[in-house]
């Protein structure tokens, strides 16, 4: 029984994934008008979702299985965003506007050399690298400090809402050496590829696609795991696991840690594909909209904060341009909505249905059951 | 031991509406006429001037002399405008009149301040008068000066400690005769705080000194750079050891003691002003969130509402009585219980249709209260703008109270007591009422309060509706000392929830601990780390603090666990 669950779930995974392969494929080879054109404007806005798709499910695995509601995850994603992007800056070189070695913004403030931390940054390895453990060394900090003193529940959300509210102030300072309120932007390319290229962002949309499906298997290997057992009975009743022996101060932490070096991943893919970042990424509301894309999904559910993820943003898309004035009235009231009644969100509503339609069919033919 | 020669002058008085002063004005100005022109001494400094103007040249030093004991602003504006070649005689039914132009077209009788106009014929007839050089050598000194007879006493101070600061020594005689004149104490010191300045540069070496040790025992701030620069010319001209450098040396000593003790205090005010802002804002929270364990988000949004009801209710007084009427100034009063009264409603209304299904699930309360401060925070866009709207401060909340150098502004005293009202009232309500007890009861038990006939649901409304409506009143007490817009209450909400952890969930005394500290730490740390970096500190020690007490200052002994 179980096997043929792990059949169709592998099954669904490689449908979904190929489909989302036809969108580079499309662009490459398909028509260039018509119902199957897929423009490039539209691969990169894809990969934007799917990014958050991924910084979803970072979140999904705290929240859905862990029981903490993380308010800093746009933190790590912007963190992560922002280590590619000093690469990407620097690769800029010559042709910015001022026509420096040094980013524009260091030229506009002034400076003489490149920061000592930025040298490192031309490596494209050491960025890539950087992206997982600065928001990882982050969370080990922050995580370690909080889980010790058992700051849980609505207070763990109130300070990781704080350290991203402190973080924002910060990189909103222009000598803090990023780039102040502007950010990083004029991104030129990426490993010696054009930024503005149509194979360059088929190429990323694919890497985006790759950390998708790497995200859910390693999250499905964590829940089939003793590891993923124990951080499901956290959630469930700490002080349990706790009197059973485990130290749930150590599973917390790793699974933050984890959990923040996802969405540093996902901010990495981000930055190229939307060809900025800056501060606002890591405002306190940008959390809280992460936390509305997975309660929508369905929190623990696999498939719930990728659902959740990109109908939102699709809805977000769709009604900033149609009614501009009545988004943020439109998703607090599918907020509301959602907790109070859909608290499974759309995965829920289909099992719901599901398990209705089920019922019915049993009560329709009582003797075959 | 340094502040009490801080405050050996105890210099207080209230800086109080213009209007106010005009009373002593005259009084002041009949004091200072000389003996002989007693005859005139009802003429306003325009007549007078209109005299002047129009004088012969023999007779102008008299009208000069009678001038300088007017302190009119006036007089600079008409003496401008003659400089300029603005003023001219217009001859009419075998009188006389002087004219000013204003604005380039506009024509003003000197005599009257009346505006007048003028056909083109008459335009044309007009003859231009201008100073003669003598004259205006006379009347730099009166123009100069004419601060230190102005009306108002806080202008006085200033032109005095300007003209000090000046150096120029014909200013010594004028702020010597105006100090015999000078009624006001602190006028009187500030004057004699200018001339010891302006002594520094001008008068001879015991004088000098004399003006040094003057200055030490006045801890004039104003003094420091120019008693630096009477050191520097007297240690490299004759040495370090000299009387006088002592005296430098030991004035700079005490004046910049004074300084310190003036910036510590300074900084304790701002930190209790803005720990009450802090406190006002996060009592309604201490109360939904700690007493109920409802984490309210909207609750930025209730304060917000606080500041939009204090708009209306200004722009209702201005539609019905004028924004100058003596009714506008009570326009305040109104708002204040007005705003705890809306919001509450409202809180009562969200109460009942929202939050009492989400009694047992924090976080879920956690994420539709901000879902419901989204939608509030637009409709607050749609309705007043996405900019901050305008509210005056009514007369009474101008001005500032000033104590011994530093000011305090009346607003911000203002909500310095309304926290402490708040508070008390809010300690009544919950040790003194029935309300109160239920609410603790409620607090401390939820089901054994229900088993015991408690209306839990009733309790629950109520102390929702009660902490929106504080909320308001923060918000309202707020629109006086900053912004009132749509995001008005996101700026306090981070904070907010600190001070309510800090301060231990529930317990009131500990969130009124945790604001007063938390504002004052910030305001400590601010001068030298500035506010960004300030505020990020107070981040970091605030989770330290939680490393050493996780329960916040006073935390809740109990026996159950919480899962």
């Amino acid at each position: 029984m179980l096997k043929r669950d792990n059949h169709t779930e592998f099954l669904i995974l490689a449908v979904v994934t190929s489909l989302l392969m036809l969108v580079p494929l499309l662009n490459a080879i398909g028509p260039a008008e018509g119902f199957l054109s897929v423009s490039a404007f539209q691969v990169s806005l894809y990969g934007k979702y799917l990014t958050y798709a991924v910084l979803a499910m970072s979140l999904n695995l705290l929240w859905g299985y862990t029981g903490l509601l993380c308010l800093c995850q746009s933190l790590f994603f912007a963190l992560g965003a922002y280590m590619m992007g000093m690469y990407l800056m620097l690769m800029i070189g010559e042709r910015g506007a001022y026509q420096s070695v040094l980013p524009d913004f260091m030229v506009f403030l002034g400076y003489q050399e490149l920061p000592l931390h930025w040298k490192p940054f031309y490596s494209f390895w050491f960025a890539a690298g950087a992206v997982l453990w600065v928001p990882g060394l982050l969370a080990l900090i922050f995580g370690f400090l909080a889980f010790r003193s058992r700051i849980k529940g609505v207070y763990f959300s109130i300070l990781t809402q704080a350290l991203t509210y402190a973080a924002c102030l910060m990189f909103f300072r222009n000598d803090f050496t990023f780039g102040g309120n502007n950010g990083f932007t004029d991104f030129k390319d990426i490993l010696g590829c054009d930024l503005n290229a149509d194979a360059t962002n088929r190429g990323l949309f694919t890497a985006t696609v790759t950390l998708l499906v790497l995200t859910y298997l390693s999250t499905t290997f964590l829940l089939k795991s003793k590891f993923g057992k124990i951080q499901q009975a956290i959630r469930d009743s700490e002080n349990r696991v706790r009197f059973s022996g485990y130290s749930t101060t150590s599973y917390k932490l790793a699974i933050f840690v984890f959990s923040a070096m996802l969405a540093g991943a996902a901010g990495a893919l981000y930055v190229p594909q939307v060809g900025g970042v800056n501060p606002s990424a890591m405002e306190a509301a940008k959390s809280l909209e992460v936390v509305v894309w997975v309660a929508v999904g369905g929190r623990g559910t696999k498939w719930g904060p990728i659902i959740g993820a990109v109908l939102v943003n699709f809805l977000k898309s769709f009604t900033t341009q149609a009614f501009p004035d009545y988004w943020l009235i439109i998703m607090g009231g599918l907020f509301v909505v959602v907790v109070l009644f859909f608290p499974d969100g759309v995965t829920g509503l289909y099992r719901d249905a599901k398990a209705a339609l089920n019922k019915r069919r049993a009560a329709a033919s009582p003797e075959s059951a | 031991m340094r502040t009490e020669t801080a405050n050996k002058h105890p210099v207080l008085f209230l800086k109080t509406t213009r209007r106010a002063w005009y009373g002593c004005s005259a009084v002041l100005c009949l004091a200072l006429l000389p003996a002989l022109l007693a005859a005139q001494e009802e003429r306003g400094a325009r007549e007078v001037f209109a005299d002047l103007i129009l004088a012969q040249a023999g007779e102008q030093a008299i009208w000069v002399e009678t001038l300088s004991g007017y302190g009119d602003p006036i007089i600079s504006e008409v003496y401008a405008a003659w400089r300029a070649g603005g003023i001219y005689a217009f001859e009419s039914d075998g009188n006389t009149r002087v004219l000013m132009q204003v604005n380039g077209d506009g024509w003003v009788a000197v005599r009257t301040g009346e505006a007048v106009q003028l056909s083109e014929a008459a335009i044309a007839k007009l003859s231009k008068i201008r100073p003669s050089r003598k004259l205006r050598k006379s009347m730099k000194g009166l123009i100069d000066t004419l601060g230190l007879k102005a009306p108002d006493p806080a202008t006085r101070i200033d032109s005095a400690i300007k003209m000090g600061r000046s150096q120029k020594s014909e200013f010594i005689e004028p702020l010597r005769k105006r100090l015999e004149a000078e009624p006001e104490e602190q006028v009187q010191a500030a004057l004699r705080e200018a001339l010891a300045i302006s002594l520094l540069a001008n008068g001879d070496d015991a004088e000098v000194l004399l003006a040094v040790t003057d200055l030490e025992e006045m801890q004039s701030i104003p003094a420091k750079d120019f008693i630096e620069k009477v050191l520097a010319a007297e240690t490299a001209g004759k040495g370090a050891t000299t009387e006088l450098a002592v005296a430098c040396q030991s004035a700079l000593k005490s004046i910049e003691s004074h300084m310190k003790t003036l910036e510590f205090y300074g900084s304790f005010f701002r930190g209790f002003s803005t720990g009450s802002v802090l406190l006002i804002v996060s009592f309604g929270l201490a109360i939904t969130f700690g007493l109920m364990g409802v984490i309210n988000m909207a609750h930025g949004e209730f304060v917000a509402i606080g500041g939009y009801v204090t708009f209306m209710v200004q722009r209702a007084f201005i539609d019905v009585w004028g924004i100058g009427s003596t009714a506008f100034e009570w326009y305040f009063i109104v708002a204040l219980p007005l705003s705890f009264v809306v919001a509450a409603l409202l809180g009562l209304l969200l109460e009942k249709s929202v939050i009492r299904f989400l009694y047992r699930r924090p976080l879920e309360s956690l994420l539709c209260t901000w879902g419901i401060s989204m939608v509030m925070q637009q409709a607050f866009r749609l309705i007043f703008g996405a900019a901050n709207v305008q509210v005056n401060n009514p007369g009474w909340l101008m001005g500032n109270l000033n104590y011994a150098g530093f000011n305090m502004s009346f607003t911000r005293l203002f909500v310095l007591l309304l926290a402490l009202v708040v508070v008390f009232l809010t300690w009544l309500l919950l040790r003194k009422t029935n309300l109160g007890l239920h609410i603790r009861a409620v607090m401390q038990n939820r089901d054994m309060a229900s088993g015991l006939g408690i209306p839990v649901a009733r309790v629950n409304s109520m102390t929702f509706a009660l902490g929106c409506g504080l909320a308001a009143l923060g918000g309202a007490a707020l629109s006086q000392i900053g912004n009132v817009g749509p995001l008005m209450g996101q700026a306090y909400i981070v904070d907010s929830f600190m001070v309510v952890v800090i301060g231990s969930v529930g317990n009131l005394l500990g969130a009124g601990l945790s604001a007063m500290g938390i504002g004052l730490v910030d305001q400590l740390l601010q001068p030298s780390l500035g506010p960004v970096m300030g505020k990020i500190t107070v981040f970091l020690i605030i989770i330290l603090f939680l490393q050493w007490r996780p329960g916040g200052i006073f935390p809740t002994r109990s026996r159950s666990l919480e899962d």
